[in-house]
């Protein structure tokens, strides 16, 4: 144990304050996920059940969070609303990664027609507020979990492949490459074993940041009103509702959703940020 | 000069692939999709025969890539159409909604340029102290809170409990709107008639929305300004007028942040979609009527033309911001040579 913790602090004499952004970060996210995976044994009521106690109550006593309208315990609710958000969130960057990586190697190993038009189109929706597009995708594709999550995947397909291409052009030049292809490697050998990990350790970081943003448009659809249906619990839609109740000044209807939003996105900010500057000094400058 | 004008020329050129590769996606997006807009406009149980025939009167019926084609020769006669649920042309609609956006958009970012750029100056000249530690601090706690709930919040602290500023809407009920109607600026539109007491009535009404747009952005302009800031700070001129003994203060405010804004401007065209993205949620919060609540009110009534319109004029929007951007950055710093 003492190892343990001699090691980490030895660690952050190495690295400084990212080491410990990093940690943080870390602890943040650890601690939301655990949440998620034990939610009925931490949330002292069912999220749904209308008859904890008296209507709009507010924070203390049984009540850590308070009540809403129905009855219904907002603690609770925070807690169960943790696995709709962090399924979404981390779902839509894997699929999004699956996609724009595939896409940025393909790209920019085969080069010609194919990567012109493609990058086009890449440029034209990373250039578009990414928001609105998945406003637009996620009213057209209806409530649902896995629909929430292939409107907000869609637009970081972009950021992947713009990376990705941009790093597959630099590799496709380099010596060991054109050793590959001069023993008569195929095209596919030379981009999985050659090319794809290079790559891959790039795009950690921008994964890691991404998760961060999805959580915030995840949150920003169901706050909308657009993408889950009303029997799913979750953060924005808590704070839709609570938003209702902010003239009468039920304050904790709509701070606490948003503050587990917010330490959620900060989390995997806070740990993006740590490992951009261990992995990569020169990424973020500074 | 003669360069500047090309590159211009170029870049509208190249906005105009842009616009047709989006406008393509959500017209298959719209049209693939259940819903539409007959059923949403007549209810469930309108009978078969009038739903057939409203869908022939808006040409819903034809092969889609007819639509298709059809819909790109009317963009590109400029022309949007008009809106599927109600009688009214798509481009009148942006018109009455577009002003409130920009304005929205205009303040909040002054207000981010300000924090960002002040705070990001400060935290440099800091740097390694507390106050440059809680200067990034600030910024990445501020980046991670949603633009809409800080919103919320802002309302709840100040529109409720301090009970000082209106919550909702662009002017309270006793200024009407039409009086000053010029450019749908209702800032400059109150400037313009002289009347002061409606001025003030719009920016009160403004605080709040701006500041909610202009904090959440400024923790990404204040990583920004730190970071050109330290660049410059190591260079020789810096040096050199230390050495001339020019007061520290006057060193790094005049000096050096004249020369770290250069890369923050162009920085900030690509801030620009962001920026929309957030008043678009801002707006929402607000009941600010913009283009943000006419999109998705039209979002729920499948109103096919006004949808497109919107994301035409918002894709247009950003093109032309950060192409102004890119101007002024060109005007600013005469060695960029296009």
């Amino acid at each position: 144990m003492a190892r343990v913790i001699s090691s980490f602090t030895g660690l952050g004499k190495k690295y400084g304050l990212e080491w410990w952004i990093l940690v943080i970060g870390a602890f943040i996210i650890l601690a939301i996920i655990t949440m998620a995976l034990f939610s009925s044994s931490i949330a002292p009521f069912s999220p749904y059940d209308q008859n904890t106690g008296s209507q709009l109550a507010p924070p203390g006593g049984e009540h850590l969070m308070g009540t809403d309208n129905l009855q219904r315990d907002v603690w609770s609710r925070i807690v169960h609303g943790s696995r709709t958000i962090l399924r979404v969130a981390v779902l839509a960057a894997i699929m999004s990664s699956i996609i724009g990586i595939t896409l940025g190697l393909i790209s920019g190993f085969s080069g010609g027609f194919f990567d012109r038009v493609t990058s086009l189109i890449m440029d034209s929706v990373y250039s578009f507020p990414g928001l609105i597009l998945a406003i637009a995708f996620a009213a057209m594709l209806g409530p649902g979990v896995i629909n929430i999550t292939l409107a907000v995947s869609v637009i970081y397909i972009p950021t992947y492949f713009r990376l990705v291409r941009g790093q597959t052009l630099a590799i496709k030049e380099e010596l060991y490459v054109e050793a590959a292809k001069a023993i008569g490697a195929s095209g596919f050998t030379i981009l999985w074993k050659y090319i794809f990990p290079n790559v891959i350790a790039t795009t950690v970081v921008v994964f890691t940041l991404n998760v961060a943003d999805a959580i915030m448009i995840e949150a920003a659809l169901t706050y909308l009103g657009l993408g889950l249906p009303p029997s799913i619990v979750d953060w924005g839609m808590d704070l839709a509702m609570g938003k209702k109740f902010l003239p009468s000044g039920q304050w904790w209807l709509i701070t606490f959703p948003g503050a587990m939003i917010s330490l959620l996105a900060l989390g995997f900010t806070m740990l993006g940020e740590g490992l951009a500057e261990i992995l990569n000094p020169r990424l973020l400058e500074r | 000069m003669k360069n500047l004008a090309r590159y211009i020329i170029t870049r509208l050129l190249l906005t105009i692939p842009m616009v047709f590769i989006l406008l393509s996606i959500v017209f298959v997006v719209l049209r693939v999709m259940p819903g539409d807009p007959v059923s949403s406009m007549l209810g469930g149980h309108a009978p078969e025969k009038v739903i057939e025939q409203k869908k022939q009167e808006l040409g819903l019926n034809r092969p889609l890539p007819i639509q298709y084609l059809d819909y790109l020769w009317q963009v590109c006669r400029l022309d949007l159409g008009d809106s599927m649920v109600f009688k009214q042309r798509v481009t009148k609609a942006i018109a009455e909604k577009l002003p409130a956006t920009i304005e929205l958009s205009i303040f909040g970012i002054l207000i981010t340029l300000f924090l960002g750029v002040f705070l990001g100056a400060y935290a440099a000249d800091k740097r390694r102290k507390v106050q440059d530690y809680v200067i990034r601090l600030y910024g990445i706690v501020v980046y991670c809170i949603p633009v809409y709930w800080m919103g919320l919040m802002l309302q709840l602290i100040f529109g409720i409990w301090f009970d000082v500023l209106p919550i909702a809407g662009r002017t309270g009920p006793r200024v009407f709107a039409s009086t000053f109607e010029k450019t749908g600026l209702y800032v400059l539109d109150t400037i313009l008639v002289r009347d002061f007491s409606a001025l003030g009535d719009v920016l009160i009404h403004l605080i709040l929305p701006a500041f909610t747009l202009g904090l959440v952005l400024s923790g990404i302009f204040i990583r920004l300004t730190r970071a050109n800031m330290l660049d410059v700070l190591k260079a020789d001129y810096i040096t050199a007028a230390e050495a001339r003994g020019i007061p520290h203060s006057k060193i790094v405010y005049k000096h050096a942040l004249k020369n770290a804004f250069i890369p923050i401007l162009t920085m900030m065209g690509l801030q620009i979609a962001l920026l929309m993205a957030g008043a678009v949620l801002t707006e929402t919060t607000f009941s600010w009527p913009g283009m943000g609540r006419l999109l998705l009110e039209r979002i729920y009534l499948r109103d096919y033309p006004t949808i497109q319109g919107v994301i035409i004029i918002i894709a247009l929007v950003v093109a032309t911001a950060s192409l102004i951007v890119d101007i002024i950055y060109a005007i600013v710093d005469p060695r960029v040579r296009y």
